[in-house]
């Protein structure tokens, strides 16, 4: 009797080779950049959050207070935080929009809406809540 | 236009390479020839040692996604002269083990293909002598979904899938979309689980690169998100109404 055959190559155990992805992967592709700029917005929305808190805070303390929270805010470097902040906000807030016609499959009389609608739906109401919120702030 | 180009192929053979090497071919650059057809003439021609998945050369079957000069492609479906003068790359797809050479180990994406149940489900009843009918406005609903050739293109274009294996991915969540969205289908409740969770649908974070990527229209990143609104419908239901709104 002949000695058993050696396995052919393909039932070896297969030694795969595994990529990792670079620490920089983001940079190499316009809408990598901007999905992590997404993300990093996060940050910015929730700065906006405890921003508008503080506010809250010191109205409730007293004209003094309030006064010293607008000094505060006219702070160069505060001025130039709540501008990047609002950059990150609007990039947050258009991205967001945009995608509400890819989760939002509308159909009226049997006929999907068209998605174009569905965003500019979205971006109108947007304006309209915004001048609203500017009526009453400066009005 | 020049009688010639240059493939680098990236090769990979387990048995002595640590990790990939490039190796260059120069091949005739024929109008009429796809990137596949390239590595058919390297394999035929001057190296038959070349590993590389085809089957039906008309972007039916799926099988010949690769990474062309960094972009997810079928090769059979990508011209050789959109790159002249070249060279081109081409490397196998991304966020997978490579095997050998161009091919790299799917096991990963077969499981979870079968996660999400991608078949018709009915649980009321024996099947039908003849078929189940469905008018053209129930067809429209899901055929965009169906289209889809489990080429991985889009998994190879994720980062999220790329930097988390345990992402259930476009493809998958598409392919459920398809069956949620049939007529005849009863079984998105028994999809929701997988898809639901947070290594389904809640993973992802809209890149959109699966969409771009797709050779088949299908964009998977709009069923996802559509599915986010479905399943945030649903949890919301479940607090506010009695019965979990059932």
């Amino acid at each position: 009797m002949s000695a058993p055959t050696q396995l052919p190559r393909a039932d070896r155990p297969v030694r795969a080779y595994r990529r990792r992805m670079p620490l920089l992967w983001w940079l190499g592709r316009r809408s990598y950049l901007l999905f992590v700029a997404r993300e990093v917005s996060s940050i910015f929305v929730a700065w906006f959050v405890v921003y508008l808190l503080l506010l809250v805070w010191a109205v409730s303390r007293g004209e003094a207070a309030y006064r010293r929270f607008l000094d505060w805010s006219a702070n160069p470097f505060v001025i130039a935080l709540n501008v990047v902040a609002l950059l990150f906000v609007l990039l947050h807030a258009v991205t967001w929009f945009n995608l509400a016609p890819a989760a939002m499959a509308v159909k009226v009389r049997g006929r999907r809406v068209p998605p174009l609608l569905i965003a500019a739906a979205h971006f109108g109401a947007w304006a309209v809540v915004s001048a609203a919120v500017a009526w009453i702030v400066l009005g | 236009m020049a009688d010639r180009i240059s493939l680098q192929v990236a090769r990979y053979r387990p048995e002595r390479d640590a990790e990939p090497t490039t190796q260059s071919y120069e091949i005739p650059l024929r109008k009429d020839w796809a990137v596949l057809d390239g590595l058919n003439y390297i394999k035929d021609e001057l190296d038959g040692t070349l590993s590389y998945r085809w089957s039906c050369r008309m972007g039916i079957c799926g099988s010949c996604g690769m990474t062309v000069n960094g972009e997810p492609k079928l090769t059979c479906a990508t011209f050789l002269t959109d790159y002249a003068p070249g060279p081109v790359r081409v490397e196998p797809l991304r966020n997978f083990p490579v095997v050998r050479d161009l091919v790299v180990d799917i096991d990963d994406f077969m499981e979870k293909l079968s996660v999400v149940q991608p078949w018709i489900i009915r649980h009321d009843e024996e099947p039908p002598d003849g078929e189940y009918l469905q008018t053209p406005a129930e067809l429209a609903d899901y055929k965009q979904y169906s289209m889809c050739i489990n080429c991985m293109l889009c998994y190879s274009a994720c980062p999220i899938y790329g930097l988390n294996e345990h992402f259930l991915g476009p493809a998958a969540i598409a392919l459920a979309q398809r069956y949620n969205l049939d007529s005849r289908d009863e079984g998105a409740a028994d999809r929701m689980e997988a898809l639901a969770s947070q290594t389904g649908v809640w993973d992802c974070t809209y890149v959109g690169e699966c969409s771009v990527a797709c050779p088949k229209g299908v964009d998977p990143a709009g069923a996802i998100q559509r599915y986010k609104l479905t399943a945030a419908t649903a949890t919301l239901k479940s607090f506010l109404l009695p019965r979990g709104g059932r």
